[in-house]
């Protein structure tokens, strides 16, 4: 409800940002795709033609291609399960009245605030090296030889170091949820005879349901395309090269832009799934 | 000056009609009053006519001159919002400041008319305060204010009561009555409460639907009400509706007769039902009487000491004098 | 209100909350710590928790490095840039989309989000390509646009739930007042939205600060910010624990303490108000 001159002002003022993003989502989305349907080798004799559909069937046929996807997937799946778990049972002790409540809400916090090279690189080297980390220490003290972590067991370790970076965001959400859930609710349940874990189950739960899926959502669209992660400790190696690694190192590495881009459009096309049931759900919650 | 007149405004909202062709004039230092139930029109009809909404055809005059594509701050008006629309961050001095600043006028000007509206207002001690520090009806006094200061043609209030508590609103609207009678402005106040707008008006307008159901002084609409929503919406109780056999007595479709009209007696009457809830208020009692055979209940209006029980059975008698009459229509039929 | 719970229960879990608490936060705790250790102390075994010889002597190295201040400054330069263009640019759209919403409104918010999801690896080589044709690559110009436009929509998104809250009536009491709409902005809705521009510009500092993958490939020596910087430490002087630790302090210390004060308007910004 407007008069005719200010909704003129709004559109006037709305254009800058609706322009740059537009542009920067459209003009690199184009030549994404068009390089995706070309040779294109910019140290090999650079663009060499068009090839059709060539560089989306070498993508997915090149033997690289489906550890990527599978390492991919073992990675969100992982993450989202330990940070959705955690965060839940975190977010419920957090929720119990303590001593000192502010302070341990930061303590829990902070690993989210810490840039993902700096914490790659802390738990590569401080805590997971072999010879001088932390848990090498620790295997030690109780005799047992140490592990060699981003080789021997490269994928928990990735999942580990990047559940520590998301637990906080998956806890705060989760909290702020369970915050939000009227106590009157969970009283007149008690005085209807609910035990603690039937409260859980048949109220505190279903009312994080949608954080929950919020957390899964947002998470799995940040999990899709980690890269700090991987390119500080393992570079891709023992089975850690997820997609979005695989598409940086065709394109950075080997230089081949084209089937590079290819890559690309499957990685885009990934995320726009899963960012359409995200959009449904903020969509939604715009309307009340 | 501030004679305010509507000709043909209509509003629509996309495909939604809200405001119909209406015609409407409200004269020089009148205090009109628009009522009628939420979603009747009434702010809508308001912000047509202080330019925060474009009328969608249709002219606004103001003193004769048209307004119609004239921006809000250069019509004159000043406005009161229903949630008094202080600005949080800043002082009531700054507050009321606020339009004579945008105006540009001189410091000292400024200064005279705050110091003379804060002490019409009550408001000196509070000049340095933010809007947050102020109660309620503090709050409502700064937006009046800032009104004031302006000094406008016309004021605009849009249910400037409906944040207060019921004791003070009482205090509120006789000081807006007040202020009404020492300016001599013209004033324009919507509201979905017909008591304000009974205590409050020289001219009431119904409204409903976007239609304009009637216009007068509040007695003529309790007096002669023309049609059956505004015998409804007129007058607290409301007005007993009978149909059937006893309104063919009358040749009408529908009698009305007002709940202070009907005199009850315990032993006779033209009417007879069964007491159900009473209220009681102290200085009036209030009958709801059952089992009557002309409607589902009648209303009764009673003095205080007046102790009929649940389920006692009462006799009716309404004043035929004070009776309305309406058609099938549900148009008055005028005697 | 909170329920009133027998001490012994408040104390377990107080101990309960606590010691989780710090076991999230450990890692943190002990790079701070091994920065203020020698070298020969920090990868001692048995490891030393509190009781070892504090020295400053690594940060003193770390700074030593000619370039540290210019990761540094790069990194301010970049974050902060790319926030308050962002913010200027966000303001009017947001102020909009909340006081003059139309149809479309919705559409526009949602389509602005989803640019945000766009995988950053699938258009890795055409910003590269437009980088170089342009002479970014390698610039803090360059990463300043490239960030301000990735986080675009959250301060879109953020500033309008924000805006959203502000009463309409006010600024249409200041339109009344005779406040031209440059004046109805200035002087009534930004004083107004102040503690939520301050949180937008607080969470986009921070979301900009740690940005590691257009940071990490657009920049080389010249204009290469704080997360480029620790990337080099990957080895071999990664070996060097305790020299790690200052420089890892270093670069995030500044942002966890910005962090704490944010964490409300975290949630609301990143969940883009589907959670309250």
């Amino acid at each position: 409800m407007a008069t005719q001159h200010s909704r003129s002002a709004a559109r006037i003022m709305m254009a800058p940002a609706v322009i740059l993003l537009l542009g920067w989502m459209l003009v690199p989305l184009t030549m994404t795709v068009i390089f995706s349907f070309k040779k294109y080798l910019p140290l090999r004799g650079g663009d060499l033609g068009w090839v059709g559909f060539d560089n989306y069937v070498r993508f997915v046929s090149s033997s690289t291609f489906w550890p990527s996807v599978q390492a991919t997937l073992v990675i969100v799946g992982g993450v989202l399960a330990i940070t959705v778990v955690f965060g839940v049972l975190l977010a419920l002790l957090l929720d119990q009245p303590m001593w000192g409540q502010g302070v341990v809400r930061i303590l829990v916090i902070a690993p989210f605030f810490v840039m993902p090279t700096v914490s790659a690189l802390v738990w590569k080297n401080i805590f997971m090296d072999p010879v001088n980390g932390l848990f090498a220490h620790l295997w030690k003290f109780f005799g047992a030889e140490p592990i060699s972590w981003l080789s021997e067991a490269s994928m928990p370790s990735i999942i580990l170091i990047v559940s520590w970076q998301w637990l906080p965001f998956a806890t705060l959400i989760l909290l702020t949820a369970m915050q939000s859930l009227d106590s009157e609710q969970l009283e007149a349940a008690e005085m209807d005879g609910a035990s603690p874990l039937a409260r859980f189950g048949y109220i505190v739960l279903p009312h994080l349901g949608r954080a929950i899926t919020v957390v899964v959502l947002i998470q799995t669209i940040f999990l899709l395309s980690i890269f700090a992660e991987i390119f500080v400790t393992t570079q891709g190696a023992f089975g850690t090269r997820t997609l979005t690694y695989l598409i940086f190192q065709r394109v950075l590495e080997s230089q081949n832009i084209g089937l590079g881009s290819a890559g690309g459009v499957y990685a885009i096309i990934l995320a726009n799934i899963v960012a359409a049931f995200l959009m449904r759900i903020v969509g939604k919650n715009l309307d009340t | 000056m501030g004679r305010i007149t509507l000709d043909k405004v209509t509003k629509s909202f996309g495909a939604t009609e809200v405001i119909p062709p209406l015609d409407l004039t409200i004269e020089d230092g009148e205090f009109t009053v628009f009522v009628g139930p939420s979603g009747c029109g009434k702010s809508t009809l308001l912000r047509l006519i202080a330019g925060l909404e474009d009328v969608s055809s249709g002219q606004i005059r103001i003193d004769g001159n048209d307004a119609t594509m004239v921006p809000p701050a250069k019509r004159g008006l000043a406005m009161v919002f229903q949630s008094y629309a202080l600005y949080p961050h800043m002082s009531v001095r700054k507050n009321i400041a606020f339009p004579m600043r945008m105006a540009n006028m001189p410091q000292e000007e400024q200064d005279r008319r705050i110091d003379a509206a804060a002490k019409a207002l009550n408001l000196t001690d509070y000049l340095d305060r933010k809007p947050g520090q102020l109660s309620g009806g503090q709050r409502q006094r700064v937006a009046i204010g800032r009104a004031i200061v302006r000094e406008p043609s016309a004021f605009l209030f849009d249910e400037p009561l409906s944040n207060l508590d019921a004791a003070l609103r009482v205090g509120m609207r006789m000081e807006i009555s007040e202020l009404h009678k020492k300016l001599a402005t013209t004033m324009v106040y919507v509201t979905h409460d017909q008591v304000e707008a009974m205590t409050m008006a020289d001219k009431i307008v119904v409204l409903r639907a976007g239609h304009i159901e009637q216009v007068g002084s509040p007695l003529d609409l309790y007096r002669a009400p023309r049609n059956l929503f505004v015998a409804g919406f007129i007058g607290s109780p409301k007005m007993n509706f009978i149909e059937g056999e006893e309104a063919a007595k009358y040749d009408c479709h529908t009698i009305g007769v007002r709940p202070e009209h009907i005199t009850i007696s315990g032993s006779e009457g033209a009417w007879s039902g069964v007491v159900g809830v009473s209220e009681h208020l102290g200085s009036d009692t209030f009958f709801h009487i059952h089992e009557t055979g002309l409607a589902e209940t009648i209303t009764v209006r009673a003095d205080g000491e007046v102790g009929f029980k649940h389920g006692d059975r009462v006799y009716l008698t309404p004043r035929t004098d004070m009776l309305h009459r309406f058609d099938t229509k549900g148009l008055r039929i005028d005697a | 209100m909170a329920r009133s719970v027998t001490p012994q229960r408040k104390a377990i879990n107080t101990i309960a909350a606590w010691a989780v608490g710090l076991v999230i936060f450990f890692p943190i705790l002990w790079t701070i710590l091994t920065s203020f250790k020698t070298e020969a102390q920090a990868i001692n075994d048995p490891p030393l928790f509190l009781f070892f010889d504090w020295t400053l002597e690594n940060y003193a190295v770390v700074q030593e490095r000619s370039n540290y201040m210019r990761f540094l400054w790069n990194s301010i330069i970049i974050a902060g840039g790319s926030t308050v263009l962002g913010i200027i640019i966000a303001v009017p759209a947001a102020w909009s989309m909340a006081f003059v919403p139309s149809k479309r409104t919705k559409d526009i918010l949602l389509w602005m989000l989803s640019t945000k999801m766009l995988p950053a690896v699938g258009v890795l080589y055409p910003i590269y390509l437009i980088f170089i044709r342009m002479g970014l690559l390698d610039s803090r110009a360059g990463l300043v646009i490239v960030l301000m436009l990735i986080n675009l929509p959250i301060i879109v998104w953020m500033l309008y739930t924000y805006f959203k809250e502000i009463p309409g009536e006010i600024l249409e009491a200041a339109r009344m007042d005779g406040a031209s709409l440059k004046e109805e902005i200035l002087y009534v809705l930004t004083p107004m939205a102040i503690p939520g521009i301050a949180s937008t510009l607080l969470l986009n500092i921070i979301l900009a600060w740690n940005e590691a993958f257009w940071t990490l490939n657009l920049t080389a020596a010249q204009a290469a910010p704080l997360t480029a910087f620790i990337a080099s430490y990957s080895s071999p002087e990664g070996l060097f624990y305790a020299k790690l630790s200052a420089a890892s302090t270093m670069a995030i210390a500044p942002i966890l303490i910005l962090g704490w004060f944010s964490q409300k308007q975290l949630v609301r910004g990143l969940t883009f108000g589907a959670v309250k």
